[in-house]
């Protein structure tokens, strides 16, 4: 102690008195005064940017009523953007809009006078004050659903069939799993990784091309990549939180249904992607809503039950309640999803959502590799890649049935 | 003027044709056939699912070009012809001198759209240069742009008085002058230009106007006027153009009607400079009118309400309107009309 005062005081005798906090704020307060100064005279010094204007605006949502189609538009560019006149498919129409002019990553609301046509693509062209043009291409015009009660009811049986009653279905393979030996269960194991692994790889895949469709305002493939280190960590933090809890509990069993949990809760937070992406795709007309689809879904998503219900297989078996809560929490959030989808869509929130999903499932993928270990300690084995290639073939096969 | 003319738009020019209508008499109350008079009032029986797209194309309702901060007014171009400064030479031949420059300019093309236009004389159409076959042409041009430009006219002259790059004068640089000088004819309706290259772009920024030539005996007495159809790239793709016109605001004479006389002789001077699209259109409601292409004969080939011109093509359009009303004209290339290129006759 006395030695390292001593180093101390030689080195630094001049601030020696003056508290911590006011030596952190001094520098503070310098680089607040640099940027203040910088901001009045740098941009004097450095002078005018070249070029005209830099004018560019993203759509962010689009609605379409019958007669009329508003946008949501984001000034994306670096410069304010005064969208003076609108055509839409080479015909220039009246329009009503929120604020004259767009300042930086505000927004505007469009409300366009046009008589378009169910079924058609439209090309909504915006001329700004300078003459620019920004494109908005909507694929296939279609009503965009009121959000009432009959809306949110259908978009709840959708979760519902697509989510909760498929998981659960799955997880009633548990008795049979209770039953067969250690090698299969570990092969089921493996398959379940197998099954995450391609959800992990599909919903990144997905991700991706919704990310390339955002504006860049707020970033597209980041947002993705964010989304996912934040479902990995909160995963990890959450898994960490359960065992410290256990072991002061030490009641036996619950290793298996934590595990069981985690699962769950990755499937959970992947089908909130699915419900998303079930959702836009009702909202812009896209999704044809038949017998097809659902069973579809169910056969996929039951796979996900089974992968839930895994790791109970050689534990005590849960209670009901506990048990229904696993189904939930993994099939509900489609639910979620399908509300958020049809109603609040855009790439970057989409992105995003889809993004936690795949962080979820990575971290529920790290969770599971110990417990499909053989008694040798190994990860890969026979049974083991035999698993993990007949989880993603199921997936794939399954997966050929849906198209969202 | 703005209110009313809306209106007539947005009941359709036949139903109001036989209906003169006055803010005072209907304030507010829409039409016959129940379209709304604005925007703001309860939908009207007609409009069913349809927005009002369906009574047209039109920009923002309200919306307006600032003809004053322009320096011309598109109704004003029409009838505005440039018959030169006039004197006899020696022999009694007669000698029009004419003066025209380049200057940049930003101009209004559209409601609060600008467009950084390189014009004759401030204004695009460049001036109309009128003159009766056989007249000796003097034009003295003058470069007040920031880029080379010449004057290419169609007609007879030799070869450098063509206003192309390495023959005569050749190019006119930015300060730079020169006098292109020739003898008024064929007579008809022709053009001139700007022939610096890029030629596209050196057109399509606006450097382009009427000549007409006059035939020795004249033609029959009438109401004149020019329609440029013209149009406006302003995203600058060089792929087709935002904006198309006739005299280069977009759906100005919906505003403005062309106030013309029932039964009167009317000869519309049509010339297409439009860049970018291979073809223009021009056509007439409920009337037809005698062409004669490039004016060049004294005898119409076709009686129509409809004609097709290429870049550069030209001719002159002669219609007496039967009925006092408005009537529609715009190009048949509907495309155009829905892009700006149309307008109406009031004939009264």
């Amino acid at each position: 102690m006395a030695a390292e005062d001593t180093t101390r005081t030689a080195r630094a005798s001049p601030f020696e008195r003056v508290p911590a906090w006011a030596l952190g704020l001094v520098p503070v307060a310098l680089i607040l005064g640099a940027l203040v100064a910088l901001l009045t005279i740098g941009s004097d010094t450095l002078g005018e940017r070249r070029g005209p204007p830099v004018e560019d605006v993203a759509v962010e949502r689009t609605v379409l009523r019958p007669g009329e189609i508003e946008l949501e538009v984001r000034n994306v560019g670096p410069d304010a953007v005064d969208i003076e006149q609108v055509f839409v498919n080479d015909t220039y129409v009246d329009f009503s809009e929120s604020t004259e002019e767009v300042g930086r990553l505000e927004r505007q609301s469009l409300t366009l006078d046009y008589p378009w046509q169910e079924g058609s693509p439209l090309l909504v062209t915006m001329l700004t004050s300078s003459g620019v043009t920004v494109e908005h291409q909507i694929e296939v015009a279609v009503a965009t659903p009121e959000a009432d009660g009959a809306f949110y009811g259908l978009m709840a049986l959708l979760g519902t069939y697509v989510g909760i009653i498929p998981v659960a279905l799955g997880m009633l393979f548990l008795p049979f799993l209770g039953k067969v030996r250690e090698q299969w269960i570990r092969f089921f194991i493996a398959a379940t990784i197998g099954l995450l692994g391609f959800l992990a790889v599909d919903a990144y895949l997905a991700g991706r091309e919704i990310a390339e469709l955002s504006a860049g305002a707020f970033g597209g493939v980041e947002l993705l990549f964010i989304g996912a280190v934040i479902a990995y960590l909160a995963l990890v933090a959450l898994d960490r939180y359960l065992r410290a809890r256990r072991e002061r509990a030490k009641s036996a069993g619950a290793g298996a249904f934590q595990l069981s949990l985690l699962v769950a809760i990755g499937i959970g937070l992947h089908n909130l992607g699915e419900g998303l992406a079930i959702g836009s795709a009702y909202a812009i007309g896209e999704l044809a809503l038949g017998a097809f689809l659902v069973f579809g879904f169910a056969l996929h998503n039951t796979t996900e039950g089974l992968a839930i219900v895994a790791p109970l297989a050689n534990a005590p078996r849960p209670s009901f309640g506990r048990f229904a809560a696993l189904g939930l929490i993994a099939g509900a959030p489609a639910i979620l999803g399908a509300f958020i989808g049809a109603s609040a869509y855009n790439p970057e929130a989409a992105a995003f959502l889809i993004g936690i999903g795949v962080g979820a499932i990575v971290q529920v993928i790290v969770q599971l590799v110990p417990t499909m270990r053989d008694r040798a300690g190994r990860a890969l084995y026979p049974a083991s890649i035999g698993g993990i290639l007949a989880g993603v073939a199921i997936l794939y096969a399954t997966g050929l049935l849906i198209s969202v | 003027m703005q209110r009313i003319s809306r209106r007539r738009l947005l009941g359709g020019a036949a139903a109001v044709a036989s209906l003169p209508i006055l803010p005072e008499v209907m304030p507010d109350k829409g039409l016959p056939g129940g379209l709304p008079a604005t925007s703001g009032d309860a939908p009207g029986p007609t409009m069913g699912s349809h927005g009002g797209g369906v009574r047209g194309p039109t920009f923002k309702l309200g919306d307006v070009v600032d003809h004053a901060a322009n320096g011309f007014n598109p109704t004003d171009i029409l009838r505005d012809f440039d018959y030169g400064t006039v004197t006899r030479l020696p022999g009694g031949r007669v000698l029009r001198e004419y003066e025209l420059f380049a200057e940049d300019k930003e101009i209004e093309v559209a409601p609060g759209v600008r467009y950084p236009a390189w014009t004759y004389n401030g204004r695009v159409p460049g001036p109309t240069l009128r003159a009766t076959e056989g007249d000796l042409m003097r034009v003295r041009f003058i470069n007040g742009s920031e880029h080379p430009h010449t004057i290419h006219f169609h007609g007879f002259h030799p070869p450098e008085m063509d206003g192309v790059p390495e023959i005569g004068a050749g190019i006119i640089e930015p300060g730079g002058s020169t006098t292109y000088e020739f003898e008024a004819e064929p007579f008809g309706v022709h053009l001139y230009h700007c022939h610096v290259g890029p030629l596209a772009e050196h057109i399509a920024r606006g450097l382009y106007g009427t000549f007409i030539c006059d035939p020795k005996p004249g033609r029959p007495e009438a109401d004149e006027m020019v329609m440029v159809m013209n149009g406006f790239n302003t995203n600058f793709d060089a792929a087709s153009n935002q904006i198309y016109a006739v005299n280069t605001v977009a759906f100005h004479h919906v505003n403005e009607p062309i106030q013309v006389k029932l039964g009167e002789l009317v000869r519309i001077y049509l010339v297409n400079t439009l860049e970018y699209d291979p073809v223009n259109s021009f056509h007439t409601h409920a009337s037809f009118f005698d062409y004669y292409p490039t004016g060049t004969r004294l005898e119409p080939n076709e009686f129509t309400d409809t004609v097709l011109l290429g870049q550069a093509q030209r001719g002159i359009c002669e219609i007496r309107f039967k009925y006092p009303g408005e009537y529609m004209f715009h190009a048949h290339k509907t495309e155009f009309a829905e892009l700006g290129w149309m307008g109406f006759f009031e004939v009264s």
